[in-house]
């Protein structure tokens, strides 16, 4: 389980196009792999790296240390398109904690919040204020649910609550739902009596 | 009060009903498995010490990672890497140690997992079904509630037959009206998302209703539900109707009294009455064949149709990559590749209406054409037809079942800049292959396409062919 989500200041990188699907995030010639580990190098793969596997100088991904830009500020309907769980996979390793956008898709999100990956959607009036001043860190407070930057007002966001506890606690959610198999039981028993 | 077609579903499965603080405990009746999702979530939960707790309703099958030519002089099969076989060969172990059904290389079940489910007759109204894979949507066409997940929550599954979920929001899609000759679900489905938009769908389970869908068979209906995710829509649904239960009836894994069963799944349609969060309307006497000209699925238009202006940076980019200019039809660019099969369109009615264009027809030179069947059963179906001699014959390969070249990550790729038509449902750059590029259209589309080497509309060889019949 990834390590606990609380506040994280970093500064941000801009992939500004819309509809950024799971294929751009990590190609599917990179899904034989039967672990979850190292799969940094293949995010963004085709993007950063040319056919012969030589580094592409001009992508901004190759240009930036991941280590100071955690928060990945993405394009209207980002990571839209498979189930793969690769794809937070990637990001992670590739050193976002958070991705912020106008609208993110429904698979992804559950994806992303189970790996420590923040999937936060804000308006177009915030993303576009945030990619104006690219260089400027931004805070995510998860325990206040909001975004800081410099002077300018706190922006409120929203997390699902289950989800934001296990964020916060650095727990995941297959134990609470195995707390609840009692119910599950139950449940198979007063169907098959039907 | 008046409840949906969803509503019914989700109601009769919800073990905990969610609160402010925590999701809801839904139960999992199918869960279907394949070797990409879910070598991460066996050894989530062997690491726990935990077994599958439903083997029962579990069922694995090999698809994506398979090669889609036979085993070679040496017998070897021709994996694309040795990660790609020792993927194949975990999920082979994993379903032995845990007692899970797999449709493995010797079964005569074996295919692409939304092909396969229905045709064992896994699916079934009513239901609830999962799997890791967006697609999963397919299994909607019965009137069961089915969406994709992902790794952590295949192992949820395997180890407690639940998943944490709230409640999606409704959209109802009616298509009114009679669909005209040679449109099919696919051109439906490709109208629809464009309609609805890449990310209109974002947070609701569509239920498609009115004549059009209807007057659909079930494959039509899977191809329609299937592509769901790419409005954005977690799951798709239809309600089941006389077409569903004459579909499922005598096929293996159905209940004991059918009839019984067949009943109880009637009164699963959406009551009168009942509202939804959504609701749109597409007039389906005005769909044509559809292709898309972007590289996104909502991209996409009447074929003839010429380009739009760009709306966006991302429209400029979209229309850069493809090679196409705004204003300008995409029907006299060269074609490289086409591809027939998916999970989308590798079904029976399929395969014909693509070899019913092709009959006595060739491809056209240079150009490279794939069919791929979308599960054994199909293929021997197809076979027992003859359809395999007329793709054959008409200078198409002819493959043995897989996911192929929707995923590309078999080793079936489309080339770096080459221009392909296909009936699979993604056209994302890259998604067949390296600088690939992707048009996606119906099987019928495909094959006249491959004949004549530009995209084209269908409906004009099966005018000639109706004509020749008449003389």
């Amino acid at each position: 389980m990834s390590e606990p989500f609380q506040v994280l200041t970093s500064r941000t990188v801009t992939l500004s196009q819309a509809n950024i699907d799971t294929d751009q995030i990590i190609p599917a010639r990179f899904l034989t792999t039967t672990t979850r580990e190292g799969l940094g190098k293949a995010a963004f793969y085709d993007w950063r790296y040319e056919g012969d596997g030589s580094e592409k100088p001009e992508a901004i991904l190759n240009r930036i240390d991941p280590a100071e830009h955690r928060i990945l500020l993405a394009g209207k309907n980002f990571a839209c398109g498979s189930s793969r769980e690769h794809a937070p996979w990637a990001l992670y390793d590739y050193g976002f904690r958070a991705v912020i956008s106008t609208e993110i898709a429904d698979i992804f999100t559950s994806n992303a919040l189970k790996n420590g990956l923040l999937p936060i959607v804000v308006s177009q009036a915030v993303w576009d204020d945030l990619a104006s001043q690219p260089d400027q860190p931004v805070t995510i407070d998860l325990q206040a649910n909001e975004i800081r930057r410099g002077n300018a007002l706190p922006v409120p966001f929203g997390v699902e609550s289950f989800a934001r506890q296990c964020l916060l606690d650095g727990v995941d959610t297959l134990g609470w739902l195995q707390s609840n198999l009692p119910e599950i039981e139950a449940f198979e028993r007063s169907r098959e009596t039907i | 009060m008046p409840k949906t077609l969803f509503d019914k579903v989700w109601d009769a499965h919800v073990v905990r009903s969610e609160t402010a603080e925590t999701p809801g405990v839904l139960y999992i009746d199918l869960h279907l498995v394949h070797e990409v999702t879910s070598p991460q979530a066996f050894s989530e939960i062997e690491a726990r010490g935990l077994k599958v707790r439903r083997p029962d309703r579990t069922y694995a099958t090999l698809d994506h990672s398979t090669p889609t030519l036979p085993a070679g002089l040496n017998g070897l099969k021709p994996y694309v890497t040795a990660q790609a076989e020792a993927q194949v060969h975990t999920l082979e172990r994993n379903c032995a140690a845990h007692g899970v059904r797999l449709a493995g290389w010797d079964s005569d079940d074996r295919g692409v997992v939304h092909v396969m489910g229905p045709e064992l007759g896994l699916t079934q109204p009513g239901m609830t079904v999962v799997c890791g894979d967006s697609h999963t949507a397919t299994h909607g066409a019965f009137g069961a509630l089915a969406f994709g997940i992902g790794t952590s929550e295949v192992g949820h599954v395997l180890a407690t037959q639940c998943l944490l979920q709230r409640k999606a929001r409704s959209m109802r899609v009616t298509v009114t009206g009679r669909l005209q000759p040679g449109v099919s679900g696919k051109d439906v489905a490709l109208a629809v998302i464009a309609a609805i938009g890449f990310g209109g769908g974002t947070g609701y389970v569509i239920e498609y209703a009115g004549e059009a869908v209807r007057s659909l068979d079930m494959e039509g209906r899977m191809t329609l539900c299937n592509m769901s995710i790419e409005a954005g829509a977690r799951a798709g649904m239809i309600a089941p109707d006389q077409t569903t239960i004459d579909w499922l009836r005598g096929r293996k894994n159905v209940p004991a009294d059918y009839e019984a069963a067949a009943a109880e799944w009637l009164t699963l349609a959406t009551d009168p009455g009942a509202v939804f969060d959504k609701e749109v309307v597409l007039d389906g006497a005005a769909i044509r064949p559809m292709a898309t000209w972007g590289t996104t699925p909502d991209a996409g238009a009447p074929i003839g149709s010429p380009v739009p202006q760009p709306q966006s940076d991302s429209d400029r980019k979209a229309i850069a990559y493809m090679g196409f200019t705004a204003g300008e039809a995409t029907t006299n660019q060269p074609v490289d590749v086409v591809f027939i099969g998916s999970c989308t369109n590798g079904r029976l009615p399929d395969l014909r209406a693509a070899a019913e264009v092709l009959r006595g027809r060739k491809v056209k030179p240079g150009l490279r054409m794939l069919v791929v069947p979308g599960s054994e059963a199909v293929r021997r179906d197809a076979e027992a037809e003859g359809l395999h001699e007329v793709f054959i014959a008409a200078g198409a390969e002819w493959r043995i079942p897989g996911c192929s070249m929707c995923i590309a990550m078999n080793g079936d790729v489309v080339a770096p800049g080459q221009l392909a038509v296909s009936t699979s449902n993604r056209n994302f750059e890259g998604r067949q292959g390296k600088d690939a590029r992707t048009i996606l259209a119906s099987p019928a589309t495909a094959a006249a396409t491959a004949v004549a080497g530009v995209l084209t509309d269908p409906r004009v060889f099966l005018r000639e062919t109706i004509g020749a019949q008449n003389v």
